[in-house]
């Protein structure tokens, strides 16, 4: 528990923790719309980071568990009328479980072939809900607009989403921090620097490996519950897109992969980026070719990102930039 | 129903040529620079709009205007090469999936606001020859020609040339074949044209058949991975032997059960020759 001894864990926390006084200090429902993307994204970027960043593994199909923890979570609203506390952590939990199903077994993969198995994985998990009668197939589900009376009328309970997923946010920061300095997380950045020599030391990798994989896959569940409750409907095609998996890692890169504050500040301005892409008159049509030229830009150029650049120039800040 | 499955198998296995031809090029890149191309299926949609616009817009016939298109597309993979691709080509393997996705994302962002996302097709007379149940039409049997005759050519050019020695020299050791002076930079780029010919061949070869849309890429880039790794990453061959048993599953598996549960069982069996043996069915070891 070394984390609160950094100001770099102050000032992530502050940001996020700003961010979300300033929606409820002006009770704007506009701002509390926008800040809910950004913050979505936060937390996914920030929950991948934990593979990818502190782990070095590739995983293409972060959003399965986005699809999936939200898929489950809509089930048990729509058809069993759960309330979205429980349908919540009941999305949460089944990612976590599917990752932990999927590292037993594809964790032992390295390299460009994890990547590709998790790319599968996607493409499996989503031809399975198309076919799948209890999830709605291919058209998907939809939420009776009745479900919202519990939550005080629907305008409440955007608020109390809202709510939800700012806690989250606060929470998978609190986590990353506190995975970061804690010896598990040694283990993890050993496995990403040399996995065989870690296995040599005595680091029990698969294990590290597989929980690293949960925790990153729980968080995605819970927000993807979020997301469609707030959507009131959910459908394959919404839910397991692979270019939304590829965003969240040029979030992760832009910001700076393995950094906790990388990946929060990255997909922010990812996010900011991309709305004022598409709302431009000149970018509207062009913005997936402005946003892929940034990602080419970033990989030939700054490959540590945002963060992990300012720490190579700015050597004293690095207490502050983690 | 055995008439059923003979039609059926014979459809898939003459799709499953171009399928293997395009993931030819997938498997080379790999095999030569261990780089996933993911402007895989992006490239395969250039060739099917290049095929439509030569031939609505010049009435230049699909098979006619091919050799433009292979030489366009050679071009057109050393320029990503040298832009995208080379400066990342010895760091990690995230990079170069990353450089290659944006590459993608370029390709299919100035597409969709060129072309917007309407179907568009190449509609040539086609001829139909019946043999017994089968009947075979006129465009997949040139196309599963052009396909065998693009893979001899390619095996021409790797196993009797200097250039095609080149590759294997670099494929098989990139260090140990710089010593002997071989230009790493003209070898791989060379490697990662070839790549990309293959691909807008294949899809060339596709717009004779199929209707397609910008955004249709992704579709086939994913049946490119599972057939890699059916056959073996790296290994072309094995590649169009993964295509044919690919092909021959989308012919036989829609007699037994729904069409929808093709996709399904593709990936499932993707994941698990990952898992089991991730060298590929055909793959050395």
């Amino acid at each position: 528990m070394r984390a609160w001894r950094y100001p770099a864990f102050w000032l992530t926390l502050g940001l996020v923790a700003a961010a979300g006084a300033v929606v409820f200090a002006t009770r704007s429902a506009t701002l509390r719309e926008e800040m809910f993307l950004l913050l979505m994204f936060v937390t996914l970027a920030s929950s991948l980071n934990i593979l990818l960043g502190f782990t070095g593994y590739v995983n293409f199909g972060h959003i399965v568990f986005f699809g999936l923890g939200g898929y489950v979570g809509f089930y048990l609203m729509s058809q069993h009328g759960w309330p979205l506390w429980w349908a919540t952590l009941a999305g949460g939990l089944a990612s976590a479980l599917l990752a932990w199903l999927l590292g037993a077994a594809t964790l032992r993969l390295r390299g460009a072939y994890f990547a590709l198995a998790t790319i599968g994985v996607n493409e499996a998990v989503r031809a399975f809900v198309n076919n799948f009668r209890p999830f709605g197939g291919p058209t998907g589900m939809s939420l009776n607009f009745a479900v919202y009376r519990q939550y005080g009328g629907p305008a409440n309970a955007l608020w109390w989403t809202f709510g939800a997923m700012f806690g989250l946010t606060l929470l998978v920061i609190l986590i990353s921090y506190l995975v970061k300095f804690s010896r598990f997380g040694l283990g993890l950045m050993s496995i990403r620097e040399d996995e065989d020599a870690a296995m040599v030391l005595g680091v029990r990798t698969p294990r590290l490996k597989t929980w690293a994989f949960v925790l990153s896959a729980l968080f995605p569940g819970m927000v993807g519950v979020l997301f469609f409750f707030k959507n009131g409907n959910v459908e394959p095609g919404d839910a397991f897109r692979l270019q939304m998996s590829i965003e969240i890692i040029v979030m992760v890169m832009l910001g700076g992969s393995g950094t906790v504050l990388g990946p929060a500040i990255g997909s922010a301005a990812y996010e900011r980026l991309r709305g004022y892409l598409l709302t431009s008159p000149i970018f509207k049509n062009l913005h997936l070719a402005f946003a892929g030229f940034l990602l080419l830009i970033i990989v030939l150029f700054v490959p540590a990102g945002l963060v992990g650049w300012m720490r190579s120039r700015l050597p004293k800040l690095r207490r502050v930039l983690e | 129903m055995t008439e059923q499955l003979l039609a059926s198998l014979t459809d898939g296995l003459l799709l499953g040529f171009v399928y293997g031809l395009a993931s030819m090029g997938l498997s080379l890149i790999w095999g030569v620079m261990r780089v996933i191309n993911l402007a895989h299926g992006a490239t395969m949609v250039l060739g099917m709009f290049a095929t439509y616009l030569l031939f609505s817009a010049f009435g230049i016939h699909p098979y006619v205007a091919l050799p433009i298109i292979v030489v366009l597309s050679l071009l057109f993979g050393f320029l990503v090469y040298a832009t995208a691709v080379h400066r990342v080509i010895n760091a990690p393997y995230l990079s170069t999936l990353l450089a290659t996705f944006a590459v993608n994302m370029m390709i299919i962002g100035i597409g969709t606001a060129v072309f917007t996302t309407t179907p568009r097709n190449v509609d040539i007379p086609v001829g139909r020859i019946q043999a017994g149940p089968v009947t075979l039409l006129s465009t997949r049997l040139v196309a599963t020609l052009i396909a065998v005759i693009v893979t001899a050519g390619l095996y021409l050019l790797l196993y009797r040339t200097r250039p095609g020695k080149a590759i294997r020299a670099v494929a098989n050791n990139r260090a140990a074949a710089r010593l002997m002076g071989i230009s790493a930079f003209r070898t791989l780029a060379l490697s990662f044209g070839l790549g990309t010919m293959l691909a807008a061949a294949a899809g060339a070869l596709i717009a004779t058949f199929f209707p397609f849309t910008i955004l249709s890429g992704a579709g086939y880039q994913t049946k490119g991975f599972v057939i890699c790794v059916l056959g073996g990453l790296g290994n072309p061959t094995g590649a169009l032997i993964g295509g044919l048993i690919l092909g021959a599953l989308e012919g036989i598996i829609p007699v037994f059960m729904a069409v929808n549960w093709v996709p399904v069982i593709e990936f499932v069996l993707f994941v698990l020759i990952l898992l089991v043996k991730p060298s590929g069915l055909l793959g050395a070891r």
